[in-house]
């Protein structure tokens, strides 16, 4: 039972960054942009929230710094793919090597130190409770920010107008500029959006998960979170179980070596990474009925005027 | 009424005027200097070939293109648009010729995106279903936009507009996708829209609809206005001379041709659809012979796209001999091996699909004419040759264009088509399959490729042409047969095939015993 209990404290901990990242990106394809720098904006946000909480000794604006940084890397994608109408999966790219290499400019005088991680929850009589005390009232804020991020995107994506907007940008953006919706504005805030979603992600790693900075530290997070929203087809419900579901596949490789399971640990290291490959394979295979994808998704918009 | 002939409504009239209109893109004149009135209570037509303007100017009365020079008067006053939501704001709808939906929302989400949302969600569907029954447009708010016909579709356009109860429709080619029994079922609404006293301006090149429908008529050309005129005091002849500028060529056709053997023969294919929303053939069986023009009617959509991807070899068929090609079974065979066997396709998609757009021209022809026109030796290109063919189809079918050999995407759509099909006629194929032929061509290059098929045909060759544009399929097919949801009817000789027949056909009614179900075999 505490092995249990350990077990999804540390899923839950292992998911929120994909969740948080892929939370963001999902926004983003809806609108009809493909930011495949969410690596890059998430070690950038890793290194800058690390900065922010080690200068200051605080969680909070360690999370502020992280965001401030993912949506300032977002602004130089905002700006290649909808200002100068750049193609989005070469800037994407770009983007994630520029990410990895600012961050290790940052955060290399930051190598070796430490922090104190992010405060948990603690409700006395609920926190104690026996086993889901723990899982359910004794987490890290970043835990309760990301499923509430999720609700709000779903809220947002299918009650409000402007989500409708969002949508309709994405599925067709000719139509909804001739519509007179402003297209390349609403998207601008969508990345910029993805952006800040993608530093949180990236800096709950050193704030939350670990209490110091390592280069490359968010080790293909970004990826997986880029292969969630296909796996959600770009449906904020599903992103939920996605997460969770590789979260799950990271930690249990790990009690899965440390049970002596017969296959090499580097194998074992790959199982997320390798789910991500048969998962999207198995997606791009199986899919049928109505393209769930935004139609319009990473096509480049120059509105004629 | 309007005097006849006369440039100018009595601007007090007027609901909306321009007043020396001019757009420029750099040095080009999309509009120069046009006055055009609209008063209430009329159905204004406008008149113009590709390219003349037509589209530039009710986009700036809608707002979406800012003019260059001149003014617009709404009611006598002077309007500036910063956008659409100024426009509608004042009463201008507009209905798009390629539809601004979205299709994977549903009708009620694609209704609210064209208004301004200051209503609730469930108070605006209620307003839909009231605005739909009261027009007669009947729509199912919930549907996703992908599961719904084209008719359907335009439905939800109009009924959008309608919903902000405008004084001023714009419609751009209301009628290109429509069966001659849905367009009817419009002009009915637009006489009732124009008895409620608002005014429309109606984009077409249709000019018997213009006729019928149209008050006033005015044409551009060369985006300049020609005239204003009455189209009902106006022959189907002056109207288009006035577009075009110069008589255009009547087709003709050779007096005497010979029929010779099958050419095309095609034996019960029945072929399930690859793509999720495609639609699965059924029993198609038709004989084509050498000299004979088989022309297939049919609303968009109704299996014309997998049929050509059938005949052209994109989609192999089980069975060989479904598809016999010049007696040699083809079912099976690649495109190229159908080329080989000299047959030819034009599909109707002119960028991406008929040409690659930032290829050369030059290359294009290769990419068609690889396997049979000696453009390769020995595994590399003879570029002397596909200049050759660029050259030869430039001259036989008068492609306009700003160099010997521009990107395929340079061109406009008319000189395009007239590149493709030139192409394809210049290997002198003995079957050609051609989907669209003049799909938003210009009367002129129509007139041309009409001209081209009816020559291939006296020469010999066996041609198919799908067709959605009735007129067309009339003057050029000896045989037109209508696609429905996969089937393909009888073919009627085009003397028996009037419009109501075939508009019947096309709406899945009066089906032959053949197209029945029960009689579809395994």
């Amino acid at each position: 039972m505490e092995l249990l209990e350990a077990i999804i404290l540390a899923v839950l901990a292992a998911s929120t960054p994909l969740l948080l990242a892929a939370s963001g990106e999902l926004l983003v394809e809806r609108a009809g942009v493909l930011n495949l720098g969410v690596e890059g904006m998430m070690i950038v946000g890793a290194a800058c929230g690390f900065a922010g909480a080690w200068a200051t000794g605080s969680t909070f604006i360690g999370a502020l710094c992280g965001i401030f940084a993912g949506v300032a890397l977002s602004l130089v994608f905002a700006l290649m793919t909808l200002g100068l109408a750049v193609n989005q999966v070469a800037t994407g790219l770009a983007l994630t090597i520029l990410g990895v290499g600012v961050s290790g400019l940052i955060g290399a005088g930051f190598v070796g130190e430490r922090i104190s991680t992010a405060p948990r929850l603690y409700i006395p009589g609920l926190t104690t409770l026996p086993f889901v005390g723990k899982i359910l009232f004794g987490e890290d804020a970043f835990v309760y920010v990301s499923l509430a991020l999720v609700i709000a995107i779903w809220y947002f994506l299918y009650r409000t107008r402007a989500g409708l907007i969002l949508r309709a940008i994405g599925d067709n953006h000719v139509s909804a500029h001739a519509l007179g919706y402003p297209v390349l504005k609403i998207r601008m805030f969508a990345v910029m959006f993805g952006g800040g979603c993608a530093g949180l992600a990236g800096a709950y790693l050193p704030l939350a998960y670990t209490p110091f900075f390592v280069p490359g530290m968010t080790a293909g997070r970004g990826w997986i979170a880029l292969a969630l929203v296909v796996f959600a087809s770009w449906l904020p419900g599903r992103l939920v179980i996605g997460a969770y579901l590789f979260g799950a596949v990271s930690i249990l490789q790990l009690h899965a070596q440390g049970w002596g399971v017969g296959v090499p640990s580097q194998l074992m290291s790959a199982l997320p990474y390798l789910a991500t490959v048969i998962v999207l394979v198995l997606i791009s295979r199986t899919r049928s009925g109505g393209s769930t994808a935004p139609a319009a998704l990473g096509t480049v918009f120059v509105p004629d005027r | 009424m309007l005097d006849s002939g006369s440039g100018h409504a009595r601007s007090g009239a007027a609901l909306l005027q321009t007043i020396g209109l001019t757009k420029r893109y750099g040095s080009f004149l999309a509009n120069d200097a046009i006055d055009i009135a609209i008063r209430p209570q009329e159905i204004h037509a406008l008149l113009g070939e590709n390219g003349a303007g037509k589209s530039t100017l009710v986009k700036t009365i809608y707002g979406l293109i800012q003019p260059s020079e001149g003014d617009m008067l709404w009611q006598g006053e002077k309007m500036v648009l910063a956008g659409p939501h100024d426009a509608r704001a004042r009463g201008i709808g507009m209905v798009f010729q390629h539809f601004s939906l979205f299709d994977n929302l549903t009708v009620a989400e694609n209704v609210a995106l064209g208004l301004d949302g200051k209503e609730s969600f469930k108070a605006m569907s209620a307003r839909l279903e009231q605005v739909s029954q009261q027009y007669g447009l009947p729509l199912d708010p919930k549907r996703e936009v992908w599961q719904l016909s084209v008719g359907e579709r335009q439905r939800i356009e109009i009924v959008r507009v309608l919903m902000q109860n405008p004084k001023f429709l714009i419609l751009d080619e209301p009628t290109a996708v429509l069966t001659p029994q849905e367009a009817d079922q419009l002009f009915v609404v637009l006489e009732r829209l124009k008895s409620e006293g608002r005014a429309i301006l109606y984009i077409s090149h249709k000019l018997d609809e213009v006729k019928r429908l149209c008050d006033t008529a005015t044409i551009l050309r060369g985006g300049k206005k020609i005239s204003t005129c009455l189209p009902r005091e106006e022959t189907a002849a002056s109207l288009a001379r006035m577009m075009v500028g110069t008589e255009i060529k009547q087709v003709k056709a050779a007096a005497h041709r010979q029929t010779t053997v099958p050419r095309l023969v095609v034996n019960d294919l029945s072929l399930a659809p690859d793509e999720p929303h495609g639609v699965h053939l059924k029993n198609i069986s038709l004989e084509l012979k050498g000299g004979e023009i088989l022309g297939i009617a049919g609303v968009a959509g109704n299996g014309q796209d997998e049929f050509f991807a059938a005949l052209s070899g994109e989609r192999l068929a089980k069975d060989p001999g479904t598809i016999v090609i010049d007696g040699h079974a083809a079912g099976h065979l690649s495109i190229t091996a159908r080329r080989k066997l000299g047959a030819a396709f034009v599909p109707e998609e002119r960028l991406g699909h008929g040409t690659a757009p930032r290829m050369r021209l030059s290359e294009n022809a290769l990419l068609t004419g690889h396997a049979a026109s000696g453009m390769v030796h020995n595994g590399f290109i003879n570029t002397a040759a596909t200049l050759a063919t660029v050259d030869r189809a430039t001259e036989s079918f008068d492609v306009r264009k700003a160099k010997r050999d521009p990107e395929a995407a340079s061109l406009s759509g008319g000189n395009l088509q007239k590149f493709i099909v030139g192409r394809e006629i210049l290997r002198n194929p003995i079957v050609l399959v051609v989907s669209q032929p003049t799909w938003g061509v210009d009367a002129g290059a129509a007139a041309v490729i009409r001209q081209a098929l009816l020559d291939l045909a006296a020469a010999g060759a066996a041609i198919l042409v799908t067709s959605q544009d009735l007129d067309e399929l009339a003057e050029i097919a000896d045989r037109i047969a209508v696609m429905f949801h996969g089937h393909l009817s009888e073919p009627l000789m085009t003397a028996d095939a009037d419009r109501e027949t075939l508009g019947l056909l096309m709406g899945g009614s009066a089906l032959t015993p053949k197209d029945v179900p029960d009689a579809v075999g395994a």
